[in-house]
């Protein structure tokens, strides 16, 4: 489905990244795993995909740092060749009721999670427009739609992205570039493990299909959106979320 | 200058997909050659790898003529 196909994955050492950087692999694509502090489990990703016969490497960088972004970006060109998919996943959490949250808290929080994608976006877009084709898919977060109580830095970054993705699809049509985003809901990984228990039992109960989704669930979309059968499709927001918001 | 001239016309006949008649020092990308702001960015990044050179955001945003590229570039060409 992606044989040949070139991927950048950012902040893949582990969930949902890691998830989406595997699934890419397994459909044929070579990936480049972007981490920013677990190198180990970067490696661990790298050799994992390896092993199903396609290209990887580990390449550290931080997404809020615009030269981080271009020797990065520079890195996988030059490995590679060609820079077919960008999946901007990255992101962090720093939660805090509005009234307890310190200004430092937002701006951390929105420069990784928004402000990256946009360096990342940026900097792979004069090869994808050269190549006159390219895929980009953004990992923004179904509470960048509904709002969440605690997560007022992350919202306003997820939602920010829902934006970006949109303005983004708009102006890189003309050049076949296809720009979308994904919308997870209540998936199991290391940053909802954070979560409180009320928070849990409160979005349980908020979910037609009553369970929590997996990252795989998360990567085949992406995959599908990163594949020649999504061609028709820019500038959406797919959630996968168990029919949470509709 | 010339030469960079005849190098610039080159590329923008290619990318633009214009007659070479209406590539003047004057004429506006723009309002001439019917180029968009995507088209001017792009062709930014042509003249960056024909000249072999990087231009500064700040840069290409003054380039709105074809004599805009040409004399940015004739200067920085030693």
């Amino acid at each position: 489905m992606l044989k040949g196909k070139n991927a950048l994955v950012t902040g893949s050492s582990r969930g949902i990244g890691r998830a989406i950087a595997l699934e890419l692999a397994k459909q044929g694509a070579n990936v480049a795993v972007n981490y920013a502090g677990s190198e180990d489990k970067a490696q661990a990703v790298v050799e994992e995909i390896e092993n199903m016969g396609v290209k990887s490497f580990k390449v550290k960088a931080n997404v809020a740092d615009e030269s981080d972004v271009k020797k990065m970006v520079k890195e996988v060109i030059g490995q590679f060749g060609t820079m077919d998919i960008l999946v901007n996943n990255a992101g962090v959490t720093k939660d805090n009721l509005l009234m307890r949250m310190k200004p430092e808290e937002f701006d951390q929080v929105i420069n990784i999670n928004l402000k990256g994608v946009f360096l990342c976006t940026k900097a792979v877009t004069r090869q994808m427009m050269k190549q006159k084709a390219g895929k980009i898919i953004n990992v923004s977060s179904i509470v960048g739609v509904s709002g969440n109580p605690g997560q007022a830095n992350y919202v306003a970054a997820k939602a920010g992205v829902i934006g970006l993705t949109k303005s983004t699809a708009k102006e890189l049509a003309s050049r076949n570039i296809h720009v979308n985003a994904v919308a997870p809901g209540f998936i199991s990984t290391d940053m909802t493990d954070e979560l409180t228990k009320e928070q849990k039992e409160s979005m349980l109960s908020m979910i037609p299909l009553a369970k929590l989704g997996s990252a795989e669930d998360v990567a085949k979309t992406v995959r599908f959106l990163a594949s020649d059968d999504a061609n028709y499709i820019t500038g959406q927001t797919i959630h996968i979320d168990g029919g949470m918001v509709m | 200058m010339a030469e960079v001239f005849d190098r610039v016309k080159k590329i923008i006949v290619e990318q633009l997909d214009v007659e070479e008649e209406k590539v003047t020092m004057e004429a506006s990308f723009k309002d001439d050659l019917e180029a968009d702001s995507l088209d001017v960015v792009e062709l930014v990044m042509e003249l960056e790898d024909e000249f072999d050179m990087e231009i500064a955001d700040e840069e290409a945003e003054k380039i709105n003529t074809v004599g805009d590229a040409v004399n940015y570039i004739d200067s920085t060409q030693s």
